[in-house]
């Protein structure tokens, strides 16, 4: 196990240099002239040579890739075109934000679906199978926009139940430590905030777990009924074993191989791509910044704002691997 | 004979599929003495694992279900046991081992993972004495090295060796019977001998009755005391496993024992019985056997024989045998000529 942790984790350095590689050249391949954005259309022709000169632009392409690479592994993303700012500074708390909101969607996403998949795969073609699987179609085909539209009429405006908007109560913003709000109330040990702050994330979090959760409820259904016709389900019945063990401990385990894909895979998905969600809810997310960066052209934000998601995303998928290897010991490659 | 332990009465179970109701196991009845070796044979697909199945109320439902008929074990009727029943019965008083040694391990736990369960279940033991019994169980059953097997994961151990595994994991809880749906099927002979010697040598030293449902007549020829001939769902005759094999009654038991290879004999081709296995139907009038047997008569098809009684625990479930049809004594006879009859 350790070996194959090792393994996996030098397995990382290539794919990291090859996605600084990509981020690098993504900005460089999109025509204009970044001196000629920060300086503006009116800018004298001899003040752009000169910030080229002094933003090294003139250097060969590898100098600058390799001033770069020095720069990110120091944790250094850079400044902001738009905002004058360190973009470490900038995108750390939106980081801490969008994981906050992917950790409570994936939450109720992987609970509800896969309990959802078990029981209509053990009560297969029952009233809860259809009705399950009819909501998981729903699911995945509804709009996520339509969703969170509906949610914020139906229970902030109609309801008056949860707030529409933000992370947390605008008149009275908490003192960020980690920046993941949940956390740093509990570190407060203000409990009326970390109520809060756990309202403002129950709308964005069912806009944004729910196609995960119709996908991992569908995946978890097919596997469980395919596990559960096995022979060694059929063993652990001859034993005597309950349902409970048989399903959970025996059934289960074997079954969630292809789950974790989905679940690996749609969380590197809601960490990138939860675009829309944010922007209905205004989550001051990583998505959000991305997109205000397009918006701007402020091309060192979207570069650093990709290669982060990228790095996540390479992260989620070492540690569904491991996972693999713990849940499967035949998994050893 | 000794006390009956298992008793099978009447037993209909049957499968409700789209293309209609499927009797896979029609009327079966027969007894497991205690410390008794009886074998169950047929062809694939005449009903006998679904009749082992049905005992520890293990068939799939749905599609199947046990529609009427009696399980007596030691006098009390399992096949109408509840679940909560059933769970004490299963693994403990009556265990069972499978065909497939290969997948019928869970592959996501250590072997000792699996017996310990299996120990816990039924026993109220500590881990630790769970897993020493278990040790003691791999040993029991000719593992090399237990200690060591007993954290190893079934994709480390062969087919033979898993076999084994679940042979120890059936008898863990010193059950009364065991029931062994073709356990030396997937196995190679060598391996084959020593698991049936395996399971011989718990039959003598632990007493536990033995349920055999094999296709192998050699296996039978090795293991058994007495023999279940099943077709199409019924039984179609019972005996010992000597007048099984030197005098067949049923012409389906001649026809099998035809058809093995003889050592001793050059012959070109090996006999078959002509035609197939036909599928269970709910409407099926006569013999399940006539249309591919060499002696059927109008009356064959036309009405289902009965299993007649041709002594103690001696039964044929064919019309030669009925007393109104005054057939030539001891059944048909085979041509003279023929030097196989």
């Amino acid at each position: 196990m350790l070996a194959y942790t090792m393994r996996r984790l030098l397995m990382l350095i290539p794919v990291l240099l090859g996605m600084t590689l990509i981020t690098f050249s993504i900005v460089h391949l999109i025509p204009g002239n970044p001196a000629q954005v920060i300086l503006g259309e009116t800018a004298t022709q001899s003040a752009i040579d000169d910030l080229e000169r002094q933003m090294g632009l003139t250097e060969p392409y590898l100098v600058q890739y390799g001033v770069y690479l020095a720069d990110v592994f120091q944790g250094d993303l850079g400044q902001s075109l738009r905002t004058r700012g360190s973009i470490t500074n900038e995108i750390g708390p939106r980081i801490a934000a969008t994981f906050e909101l992917t950790f409570f969607a994936m939450l109720w996403a992987v609970f509800v679906g896969i309990n959802a998949g078990i029981i209509s795969a053990w009560r297969q073609n029952s009233w809860f199978d259809f009705l399950a699987m009819f909501f998981a179609l729903v699911g995945v085909s509804m709009p996520i926009f339509w969703l969170a539209l509906m949610e914020q009429w139906l229970f902030a405006q109609e309801l008056g139940w949860l707030p529409a908007y933000g992370r947390q109560s605008s008149v009275d913003p908490i003192e960020p430590i980690t920046y993941f709000f949940v956390i740093d109330s509990i570190l407060h040990m203000e409990f009326d905030r970390l109520v809060t702050v756990l309202r403002h994330l129950v709308l964005p979090a069912i806009a944004l777990g729910t196609i995960p959760m119709a996908i991992i409820a569908r995946m978890t259904r097919s596997s469980m009924l395919e596990v559960m016709k096995s022979d060694y389900v059929r063993t652990v019945r001859a034993k005597g074993s309950g349902q409970f063990i048989v399903i959970y401990k025996h059934a289960l385990r074997n079954a969630l191989i292809p789950v974790l894909t989905v679940i690996g895979l749609q969380t590197g998905v809601l960490l990138g791509g939860a675009i829309l969600t944010e922007t209905i809810f205004s989550w001051p997310g990583i998505g959000r910044y991305v997109y205000e960066g397009i918006n701007y052209r402020d091309y060192p934000v979207i570069q650093s704002g990709i290669l982060v998601v990228a790095f996540l995303f390479v992260i989620i998928n070492l540690i569904v691997d491991l996972l693999y290897a713990f849940i499967d010991p035949r998994i050893k490659y | 004979m000794s006390d009956v332990i298992l008793e099978l009465n009447e037993l209909h179970t049957h499968f409700f599929t789209d293309s209609g109701e499927v009797p896979a196991v029609d009327g079966v009845s027969f007894k497991l003495h205690k410390g008794e070796v009886v074998g169950v044979v047929g062809e694939s697909g005449c009903g006998k694992s679904v009749t082992s199945l049905s005992v520890m109320q293990l068939v799939p439902n749905p599609p199947g279900r046990i529609v009427s008929g009696e399980v007596n074990f030691k006098g009390e009727n399992i096949a109408v046991a509840r679940e909560k029943r059933m769970k004490e019965i299963r693994g403990n008083e009556i265990a069972m081992i499978f065909q497939e040694p290969m997948t019928s391990l869970n592959p996501v736990y250590s072997i000792g993972n699996q017996l310990i369960e299996a120990v816990r279940m039924h026993k109220k033991v500590s881990k630790k004495e769970a897993r020493n019994k278990a040790i003691e169980m791999l040993e029991i059953v000719g593992i090399p090295r237990p200690s060591e097997v007993v954290d190893e994961f079934p994709h480390q151990l062969s087919g033979g060796m898993r076999q084994r595994v679940m042979i120890a994991m059936a008898m863990s809880c010193d059950p009364e019977v065991l029931i062994a749906d073709e356990p030396t099927t997937a196995l190679d002979v060598t391996i084959q001998a020593q698991i049936l010697d395996l399971m011989r040598n718990l039959n003598k030293e632990q007493d536990t009755a033995i349920l055999l449902i094999t296709h192998d007549l050699g296996v039978v020829a090795e293991m058994c005391d007495r023999v279940v001939v099943m077709y199409s769902g019924q039984v179609v005759e019972e005996g010992t496993v000597r007048e099984i094999l030197k005098d067949p009654k049923h012409p389906y038991t001649k026809g099998l024992i035809r058809s093995l290879p003889k050592l001793y004999e050059k012959e070109q081709k090996l006999y078959s019985i002509p035609g197939t296995v036909p599928k269970p139907s709910m409407d099926h009038v006569g013999c399940r056997f006539a249309p591919r047997c060499e002696f059927a008569w109008d009356r064959c098809v036309e009405e289902n024989p009965d299993l007649y009684e041709l002594g103690a625990e001696r039964k044929a479930r064919c019309f030669l045998y009925d007393e109104k049809e005054k057939v030539t004594e001891g059944g048909p006879q085979y041509d003279e000529a023929d030097p196989r009859g």
